[in-house]
């Protein structure tokens, strides 16, 4: 096997051994099972008048509430990916365990590259299994199922990818908990930036909404998020959106169009030069 | 970098460096390093903390980018790749996957190594047993002992039969037996022709199995030399009370003095010159027990390079 696929195996082996897939598992397990609960209620629950909701409401309320529940899995994964990729590199090369793996005959990119791959790997697999699981409990609930639960799944997974990305960059020169935390705080700053961004476009300032477009292609993590959300609106929400016009695209929670394709070019160029940037940190730091 | 300059590759030596020098800001780690390992042979490399010693060997083994100058382990440049496959390499200061067994440790090391697959499990089992932890393979690496661990990365650095091993600080944190063990280890290493650049303070480990030695400090090589070229002198050991420190500086002109309290070590001083020492230890009020010269040991060669560096 490639020392590059050995590394990603002992990447996702380790987090297995460490019990963190076992964590995620069972706290996604009971966040499904509380959420299908839940959801479950918006069907029984009665209005002013005494009778229960109809359908389209159902549906609505559905979304909404999804679109927040969503929110919250991307936060974990975001939180999970940010918080292990930042000591990858530092913590073996602070104990020393990269001394020895080093002098054999591995180069310095295929141990980045393997660890991207590893936690890649695993961050894939916890976003679409969280969201199949997710999704079924909301349609045995409510009967709701998103529009395009696929590409749901491609932009939260892209999401905690990129968090990843970050988190092993600064992983090649920051101790563990440095790297982490600029992590954590520039997907925060990050989603601030594209609040800021729906304000100017609800003012209808070209400056202030520049601010949301500089963040995004600094960090894209948040306008992927918008792109999540937009693959769980219903189409009769999407319409009111759209009718409301710049007041209706002011939202951090809802998104009127999907991402543009040239962002989403410019996504894929942002990945491989965080991945560019993470070898030749790590190829020109002195351990 | 240029070729090795000489010989063909099975002929050339495990390691030849020329002028390898490394700074770190402002601070200078190695300065102009120039030596040569034949291959089969025990090579000591010694040198108070912070000398330049580790330095030394993660800039032959690629780990680090030397300032200047150049090298070459077993006729290829430093930094090659395929070279590595024939190089073991014990850290000074390291940790293995504690969440491994030691058998998955070893495996992961001949996975990498990378050596045949059909091959793994004499190599593993036949490690294990060189460094004595056949009964701990299938146990985490987190519940061993620090000597443990050790002998597992001297284990892990015995792998594939290498050409060159590297052992920084080996035994450091071995009880006697272990360092014991590792004497036994090296001279098997020597005896089948692998060379070994052992990296210790443990003088008297150095003394017992090397064939030759480099004295560091302040990454500068202050003396080299076989142990029969290095420790030619005389050490007179001096048991005496009464003496206070001024007296003690008034013997300075006897050379290198090691002092003990009671016990006082010239570390390089010739026999005829006892007489003389005596009468001088009594003149200055000294009452002398014993007084008895014998060789050298590297101990005192050690301390006698250093304090002449220092002055």
């Amino acid at each position: 096997m490639p020392p590059t696929l050995v590394i990603a195996r002992l990447t996702v082996q380790e987090t297995s051994r460490r019990r963190l897939i076992l964590a995620l598992i069972i706290l996604t397990l009971i966040v499904v099972g509380f959420s299908a609960w839940g959801f479950r209620k918006i069907t029984t629950v009665t209005n002013s008048s005494g009778s229960t909701l109809p359908p389209e409401q159902v549906a609505l309320i559905t979304s909404q509430l999804l679109i927040v529940v969503t929110f919250m899995y991307s936060g974990v994964l975001a939180l999970s990916a940010a918080v292990v990729a930042g000591p990858l590199i530092s913590s073996e090369v602070e104990s020393g365990l990269l001394l020895s793996i080093l002098a054999r005959p591995v180069r310095r990119s295929e141990v980045v590259v393997g660890k991207w791959l590893g936690l890649g790997v695993l961050v894939a697999i916890y976003a679409a299994g969280s969201a199949f699981l997710e999704i079924a409990a909301v349609d045995w609930a409510t009967g709701y199922v998103p529009p395009h639960p696929v590409q749901l799944v491609l932009y939260v997974g892209a999401e905690g990818l990129a968090l990843l990305s970050l988190g092993l960059l600064l992983s090649t020169r920051l101790s563990g908990i440095t790297g982490g935390v600029i992590a954590l705080v520039a997907w925060l700053m990050g989603w601030i930036g594209g609040v800021v961004g729906d304000v100017g476009t609800g003012l209808q300032n070209q400056a202030v909404e520049n601010v949301g477009v500089f963040s995004h292609l600094i960090l894209p993590t948040d306008l992927l998020w918008r792109g999540a959300i937009y693959a769980m609106e219903p189409d009769a929400f999407l319409a009111t959106l759209r009718a409301a016009g710049t007041v209706g695209r002011a939202n951090p929670f809802a998104a009127v169009d999907p991402p543009p394709l040239p962002f989403l070019a410019w996504v894929v160029v942002w990945f491989g030069l965080m991945l560019a940037l993470s070898i030749w940190s790590f190829r020109t730091r002195e351990i | 970098m240029a070729a090795a300059p000489q010989g063909a590759a099975a002929g050339l030596p495990a390691i030849q460096t020329v002028n390898l020098s490394k700074r770190f800001g402002h601070t200078e780690a190695l300065v102009s390093l120039s030596m040569t390992v034949p291959r089969g042979e025990v090579f000591g490399f010694l040198g108070p903390n912070g000398a330049g010693k580790t330095t030394s060997v993660k800039l032959l083994l690629g780990l680090l980018k030397p300032t200047s100058g150049e090298a070459w382990l077993l006729g290829r440049p430093i930094g090659d790749l395929q070279t590595r496959r024939r190089i073991g390499y014990l850290p000074e200061l390291f940790r293995y996957q504690g969440w491994l067994s030691a058998r998955e440790v070893l495996a992961l090391h001949c996975e990498l190594a990378p050596l045949p697959r059909s091959s793994w499990k004499d190599e593993i089992t036949s490690a294990l047993e060189t460094v004595g932890l056949t009964e701990r393979a299938s146990d985490r690496v987190g519940t061993f002992s620090k000597g443990m661990q050790q002998r597992l990365g001297l284990a892990a650095a015995l792998l594939g039969e290498p050409e060159l091993v590297f052992l920084d600080e080996p035994t450091s944190a071995l009880d006697p037996v272990g360092r014991h063990d590792v004497r036994e280890i090296i001279r098997g290493l020597a005896s089948r022709g692998t060379a070994v650049f052992l990296n210790s303070h443990l003088l008297s480990e150095v003394e017992q199995v090397c064939d030759r030695v480099a004295v560091v400090d302040h990454g500068r090589v202050i003396a080299a030399g076989t142990m029969d070229e290095l420790l030619s002198g005389t050490a007179v050991k001096v048991r005496v009370t009464g003496l206070d420190d001024a007296g003690k500086n008034k013997l300075a002109s006897f050379g290198n003095i090691d002092d003990e309290g009671d016990q006082l070590t010239f570390t390089n001083l010739k026999p005829d010159r006892v007489p003389e020492l005596v009468a001088e230890i009594v003149g200055l009020g000294g009452n002398v027990f014993e007084v008895s010269p014998r060789h050298q040991t590297l101990e005192d060669r050690f301390l006698q390079l250093l304090e002449e560096e220092d002055k």
